[in-house]
This record gives C-alpha cells, structure tokens and sequence, in this order.
C-alpha cells in the first residue's frame, strides 16, 4: 500500500554490460583510487551499494556496466528519473571523473558458476 | 491519607499514595488488629467506645456468616459469559499487556476457560500486541483476539490498529472502560482508564465497532464484530467492554444466547461483465496481470496459476500471486500491455503512472493510450475518508466489484469458453517468449546477486543467498523481508502476502504472531529484520521467546534510518549544498556511537544470539548453528552488518 519512495534510476547504468568493456574516449582523466573515496563521500554508496553493486529499488548496479562518459556525467548533472541530482557544485567535474575511473575499474565478481550459494536448485 | 492531585497521577506518586492508604488502614480498629496489639507506631489511637457500641460491634464481628448474602464474592461473574462468548468464536489466543480495566476478563480466561482456546499470550507493549495478531492472521487466516483498556493502552496499540486497517486484516479488538464514574477508583480510574467513547480513537481504522450495554448485547455484538471483520475487504473491529459488565453477576443467566456465527461467502463479480472482460482478455496481444492481495489459501493461488496459464499472461505484483519462478510470473510490461487486469491493486494508480521525486513533481502515464484497464476488486466497498491510504484516482475501463479469488473460477471457465484453435496459437506463442524471458531474468538474478560477493558489510543479496542455502531443504516459511527472485516460493504459505504494521517498528512483531501460527506445522520460520524498526518494539522478542515461538532472525543491521539518510541527501543536492556527513553519520537518521548491540539484547530476552557478524565467510556457520537452535524450539537471532541498499 505504501508507495516505493526510491525507485531504479536505471540509465546511469548502460543497458547491457558490454559498457563495461568499451573505451569512453570522452572522458576526462580520472583517479580510481580517489574515485573510490569519493564514492562513498559525495553518498553514491546510499542508493548504488559500497561496491556499486547495486542497491535493488533504490538504485542500479554501477559495477561492470557504467554507461559512456557522455551519458553518464549528463544523466548525473540531470537526471530523467528518480536519481539525486548532482550539480557541479556538490560534484565538481574532476571529482565526477574520479568516480568514473573507479566505476570502471571495479574487476568483474567472480564468475557465479564458482559460487555454491547462487547454483541453480531443484 | 494524602489525595493525589489528579494532574499529578504518575506510577512514583501512585505507590506512595498507596502506602499511605495501607498504613491507615491498619490504624483503623478492626476484628483483624488483635485487640491487645499496640498500633503501629504514628498510628493514631483508636477512640474509645461507649459499653453499648462495644457490645454492637462485638455482635457484629461474631455474627455467623451468610456465604450466600456474602456481598463481596461473586460466584457467576459476566466475564465467565464473555469467555464462553469468545470460546463460541473458535479463538486460538488473546494477547494484552494487562491492565486492570479487564481484570475481570483476564482472570475469568485463565480460571473460568482454563487459557485455552483462546489461550492468553504475555505481551510486553500493546502495538506488538495488536501486530502479533495481524501476523497471526496473515498465516493462520483467522482472526486473533487482542484485549487492552482506554486509553492509555488503546493509544499505544494505535499504530497496530492502523496496521491493520491499511493490511485489511481482521484483527478483533476488545478494549475495556469504566464507563460509570461511581465505580471508579479515586484518580487512577479517571484518568488513564476511563473514556465516554474509546472506540471514538480509533473509528476512522476500523471497520466496526460497538459498546455493549449488557450481557445479551455483547453476545451479539461480539459474533457481528467477527462476522463483519471476516467479511470482504476484511477489516479489524472493535467492542468496548465495560468493566461492571464483567465484574457484576450475571442477571438471568438462563436468558443469554450466544447467536451462531455464520461468516458471508465473498462475493463474485457481475457474471455478465466477467464475460466481457474474458472477451477482452482472450482477444489481447499483450496482456498482463497486475496482482494485488488476490489469494487468501492454496486455492486462490492455484486459481490465479490457472487464469494466467490460460491467458499465457505474465503476472506481476507482490502477495501470494503465483509461484516466483513460474515461467509467467514478474515478468512482461506495463508500458507494452494492452489489456490489463488488475486485481485487488489499491496501489493502481502507482503501478500504471510514472512518478517521480525531484523538485518539480510530476507524473506521466505509462500506459499505451489504448490500453484497456479492467479491476476486479473488493475495495470499493468499504473506504474511510481521513486516512489517505486510496492513492490517486486511477481512470479503469471496467471496474468490477468483486472479491477476485471469488471471480476467478468464472473469469477462468468463460476465458477458456472464447479461446479458439487460433488464439491458444497465439497464446502459446506469447508463452514460449515469457518463459525464455523468465528464464534469463532468474540468471540475471544469479549475476546481480555475485557482485560485491565478498564485500563487508555484506551485500544483502548475498544475505539472502546465504540463508536460502541453509533453508532451502527445509520446510521454510518466510515471516517478512529478504526473499528475492532466488529463492523458490512454491507454496501460498511461504510468504505472508501484504501485512501492515502502520509504518517502522510493526515488522518484528508482525513476524512473531505469523511464526506463532507456523509453529504448529513445524515450519522454520525465518525473518529478515531491519534495525530500525527492531529498536521500536524490540520486547516483544521475549513474547517469542516466552511462548516458546521458534523463529530465525537474519538483522539488516545497516546502523542508520537508510531510507531517511537518502532523503536527506535527496533535500541536500536539491539544495546545491551537498551532505558528505552521510558518509560519516548524519545526525537524526544514523545509530551509531555508540553500535547498538542486538545479540546481547536478544540473549537479554532468552534468545540464541551471534554477532555483529561483518564478515561475509562467518556467515553460514553461524546460520548452521542458528537454525540447529531453532528447530529445537528456539529463538535465534544473528547481527549481521549488512549495506543498506
């Protein structure tokens, strides 16, 4: 009855993984290990997840899917859905592209065939 | 004696003015104070008695007694006809946090009726009483008694109430008075025990509710109240008990029935609009079921799997829809549907408009703008204005009142009446594309669920992961929270459908009376519990442990408010000011410095406790261990520090 307060702010997130895998030529310079700081600080953790894995409702998966810098520094400045906007005076650019580079630099979890815990059950 | 000032009644000033009512008294000369014992020290001196006074007393004193006359015993108490009242209505418990409003109720149910059927349950705050009774019902499909008095205790099971009125659940509330002023204690029964019209609280929650002026009225009253709770949309009802009418004799015993109940079938919809709405169902290219609390058993969810295998229409919603795994369940559009029915969704206008939270709020439809919209719901047929609980208006093509499991079996036969050789073609089709796309969404599944596998604290998918692994063989039940798309929900009794608490601090409680009436089938009941809303009403685990309710409590211990930390947030960059203390503890919504912790507040209660557990690989030996305990009868409760999202 209660109506969801927070819902998936999805294109943040590319819309299949091979984002992950594509160079993003527009994007600044960025440094990862700020990035990942940063992450946590400016809160992105609060909907997205420590590890950017995502947060269910609240806000998609980052991690192995962070969509093309173009998309992606516009749909944080305006975002179309329920995402929290970030203004260049909350996120400057280059704290902006520090998070980018961390986001795609998170290596890929382990592959779900090795995990017993996520195997298909009768 | 001193008299407390009524404005000052509290519990410190209570006790001392019962002190000093015990000590007169001992002052006063009685037949019980041996003559020859000098009085208390302070006490004043019993005045002096002429020869002829002394000779009356003494008459007095040593007269035989008339145990018959006696007026100060009573052998045929109305309670005792109230507890054969509620014993005619089949309860299996009422709960309370006593209070000596229905002093005489309570002890005529545990003499009178031997606390049995209903058997009492110990309660330590009367929100986790009301909310232990609306879990109860979520599992066990009947209603439970809970008792408290006006106004102190109805006020504290408000939130309970409105838990109950928001789930429509059919608690039976009983809520005693002291209506006539002459029968009340000085001050203590003025103030927190008496009101003119206790029902008048909680009115716009319930769906009925009664004072009843004597024995005979109560009877009826109390069948009406059942009857009327139980019938659809099912709601929580309440009867004011007087407390003279408990505690006076019973006039004309052999006058008083207890009328029969007989509870009114749900209704079905207009057969001739369910026709055409199987007309409009069969001929549709995209349809989709939208399923609010449709099934109330087994059979309302095997009805449900039948009209959607029959339509091949994929089912969307939360409750006790289908099984989560079936091939048509979470799966297709509202966006791409074009016909849709929703059944038992209050929430409508949500599920078909998009909405969203920024600064400038708006909303736009989702539909297709010839989509058709059909409702098939009982909750048209009974509303209150002043809790806003109805959403915005939501436009329908044909708006059905009808109870839906009722309609399905009709719904059901006249679809598969329409469906020609061509259409199953058609049918079949959109089936075989649900299916694979289910398929692929259960793998997503898998994949989302291993990113930050090893991440402290632990992702709450891999909570999830980790305790489904453990439970998986058993014969689990969930009793709120942390089942997701992984775990095979494949009965109606697996999870408790939509159960309301009235908002943060019901969940725990609401866990416990659905464990309650699990615990006769000897399912494992496992509860995913947030920390927040366990720090509202954390006694009531000792009602668990006290009744002996077995249960596994998983924490989503995330230190903080989480939802009102993203709020914040939300209202700071809106603001262009940013907010990196949420990262560090934001003040009003973080529960930190000092960590609260949960295992020792568990044990504190009686319950097995481990933790906090941060670190993801402790996880499945401390479960082990927890759910040993537990299937030997034990609460267990582990702290585990979880992300909050």
């Amino acid at each position: 009855m209660f109506k969801r307060l927070i819902v998936a702010a999805a294109l943040i997130a590319g819309a299949t993984s091979a984002y992950a895998q594509q160079a993003s030529p527009d994007a600044p310079a960025g440094n990862a290990a700020k990035g990942k700081t940063l992450f946590l600080e400016r809160a992105c953790w609060q909907c997205h997840g420590r590890e950017a894995q995502g947060g269910g409702a609240a806000g998609p998966r980052l991690a192995g899917r962070v969509a093309p810098w173009p998309a992606f520094s516009r749909y944080v400045r305006r975002p179309a859905e329920e995402m929290i906007p970030y203004t260049v005076k909350v996120l400057p650019d280059q704290e902006l592209a520090d998070i980018y580079a961390w986001l795609r630099s998170i290596p890929a979890p382990p592959p779900v065939a090795s995990i017993p815990q996520l195997a298909p059950r009768k | 004696m001193p008299r407390p000032s009524k404005s000052k009644v509290d519990r410190r000033g209570f006790l001392k003015g019962a002190g000093a009512a015990g000590a007169a008294a001992l002052a006063v000369p009685s037949a019980v104070v041996d003559a020859g014992t000098a009085p208390p020290e302070g006490a004043a001196a019993a005045p002096a008695l002429s020869p002829e006074q002394a000779s009356q007393r003494l008459a007095a004193e040593t007269a035989p007694l008339d145990d018959e006359a006696n007026p100060l015993v009573v052998a045929d108490p109305g309670s005792d006809f109230m507890v054969d009242v509620l014993k005619s209505l089949d309860f299996e418990y009422i709960i309370s946090n006593p209070g000596s409003s229905f002093r005489g109720l309570h002890e005529s149910l545990v003499n009178y009726g031997g606390n049995k059927s209903p058997e009492w349950l110990t309660c330590t705050h009367e929100q986790a009483a009301v909310n232990i009774a609306n879990g109860y019902y979520a599992v066990a499909g009947k209603p439970m008694a809970m008792i408290t008095f006006a106004p102190s205790g109805l006020q504290h099971a408000v939130m309970g109430i409105f838990g109950a009125f928001s789930g429509r659940t059919p608690t039976y509330l009983l809520c005693a008075n002291i209506l006539d002023g002459e029968a009340r204690r000085p001050a203590f029964d003025w103030g927190p025990h008496a009101m003119q019209d206790p029902a008048d609280m909680v009115r716009d929650m319930l769906k009925w509710d009664d004072t009843p002026g004597s024995l005979q009225h109560f009877a009826e009253s109390a069948v009406r109240a059942y009857k009327l709770a139980m019938t659809e949309p099912r709601g929580p009802v309440m009867l004011v008990v007087d407390a003279a009418l408990q505690e006076n004799a019973i006039a004309g015993r052999s006058r008083l029935r207890i009328p029969k109940l007989t509870l009114s079938t749900p209704p079905a919809g207009d057969a001739a609009a369910i026709a055409e709405a199987a007309k409009m169902l069969v001929a549709a290219e995209s349809p989709l079921i939208l399923a609010g609390s449709v099934a109330r058993d087994e059979d309302g969810m095997r009805l449900l799997v039948e009209l959607a295998e029959t339509l091949q229409a994929p089912v969307q919603g939360g409750g006790r829809a289908i099984p989560n795994q079936h091939p048509l369940s979470g799966g297709g559009n509202v966006r791409t549907a074009d016909v849709i029915l929703a059944l038992n969704e209050d929430g409508l206008f949500g599920r078909l408009n998009r909405y969203v939270d920024q600064q400038v709020r708006g909303s736009s439809p989702l539909l297709r703008p010839t989509a058709k919209v059909i409702s098939i719901t009982t909750y048209d047929l009974s509303t209150r204005g002043n809790y806003q609980n109805v959403e915005r208006f939501q436009e329908v093509s044909m708006a059905i009142a009808g109870d839906p499991q009722a309609t399905l079996p009709g719904l059901i036969e006249a679809c598969k009446r329409l469906v020609t050789a061509d259409r199953r073609r058609v049918i079949e089709e959109r089936g075989k594309a649900l299916a694979a796309a289910s398929a692929q969404a259960l793998e997503r599944a898998r994949v989302e669920a291993s990113y930050g596998w090893d991440a402290s604290p632990i992702t709450l998918q891999r909570l999830s992961a980790e305790v489904w692994d453990v439970v998986r063989t058993k014969d689990w039940a969930s009793v709120g929270g942390g089942v997701n798309r992984l775990w095979q929900v494949d009965k109606f009794y697996r999870t408790m459908g939509a159960v309301n608490g009235g908002g943060v601090g019901g969940s725990m409680s609401i866990a416990i009376g659905a464990a309650l009436a699990h615990r006769k089938q000897g399912r494992l009941c496992v509860r995913f519990q947030p920390d927040g809303d366990m720090l509202y009403v954390n006694s009531a685990l000792w009602t668990a442990t006290h009744h002996k309710i077995p249960m596994l409590i998983v924490m989503q211990n995330n230190r903080a408010y989480h939802q009102e930390v993203m709020h914040l947030q939300r209202m700071a960059n809106r603001r262009q000011r940013g907010m990196e203390l949420a990262s560090r503890g934001l003040p009003g919504s973080t529960l930190t410095d000092p960590n609260i912790d949960f295992a020792k507040m568990a044990q504190s209660m009686g319950a097995y406790a481990e933790g906090p557990i941060a670190n993801p690989q402790e996880l499945r030996p401390a479960l082990l261990r927890a759910v040993a305990r537990v299937e030997k009868g034990d609460v267990a409760l582990l702290d585990t520090l979880t992300q909050p999202r």
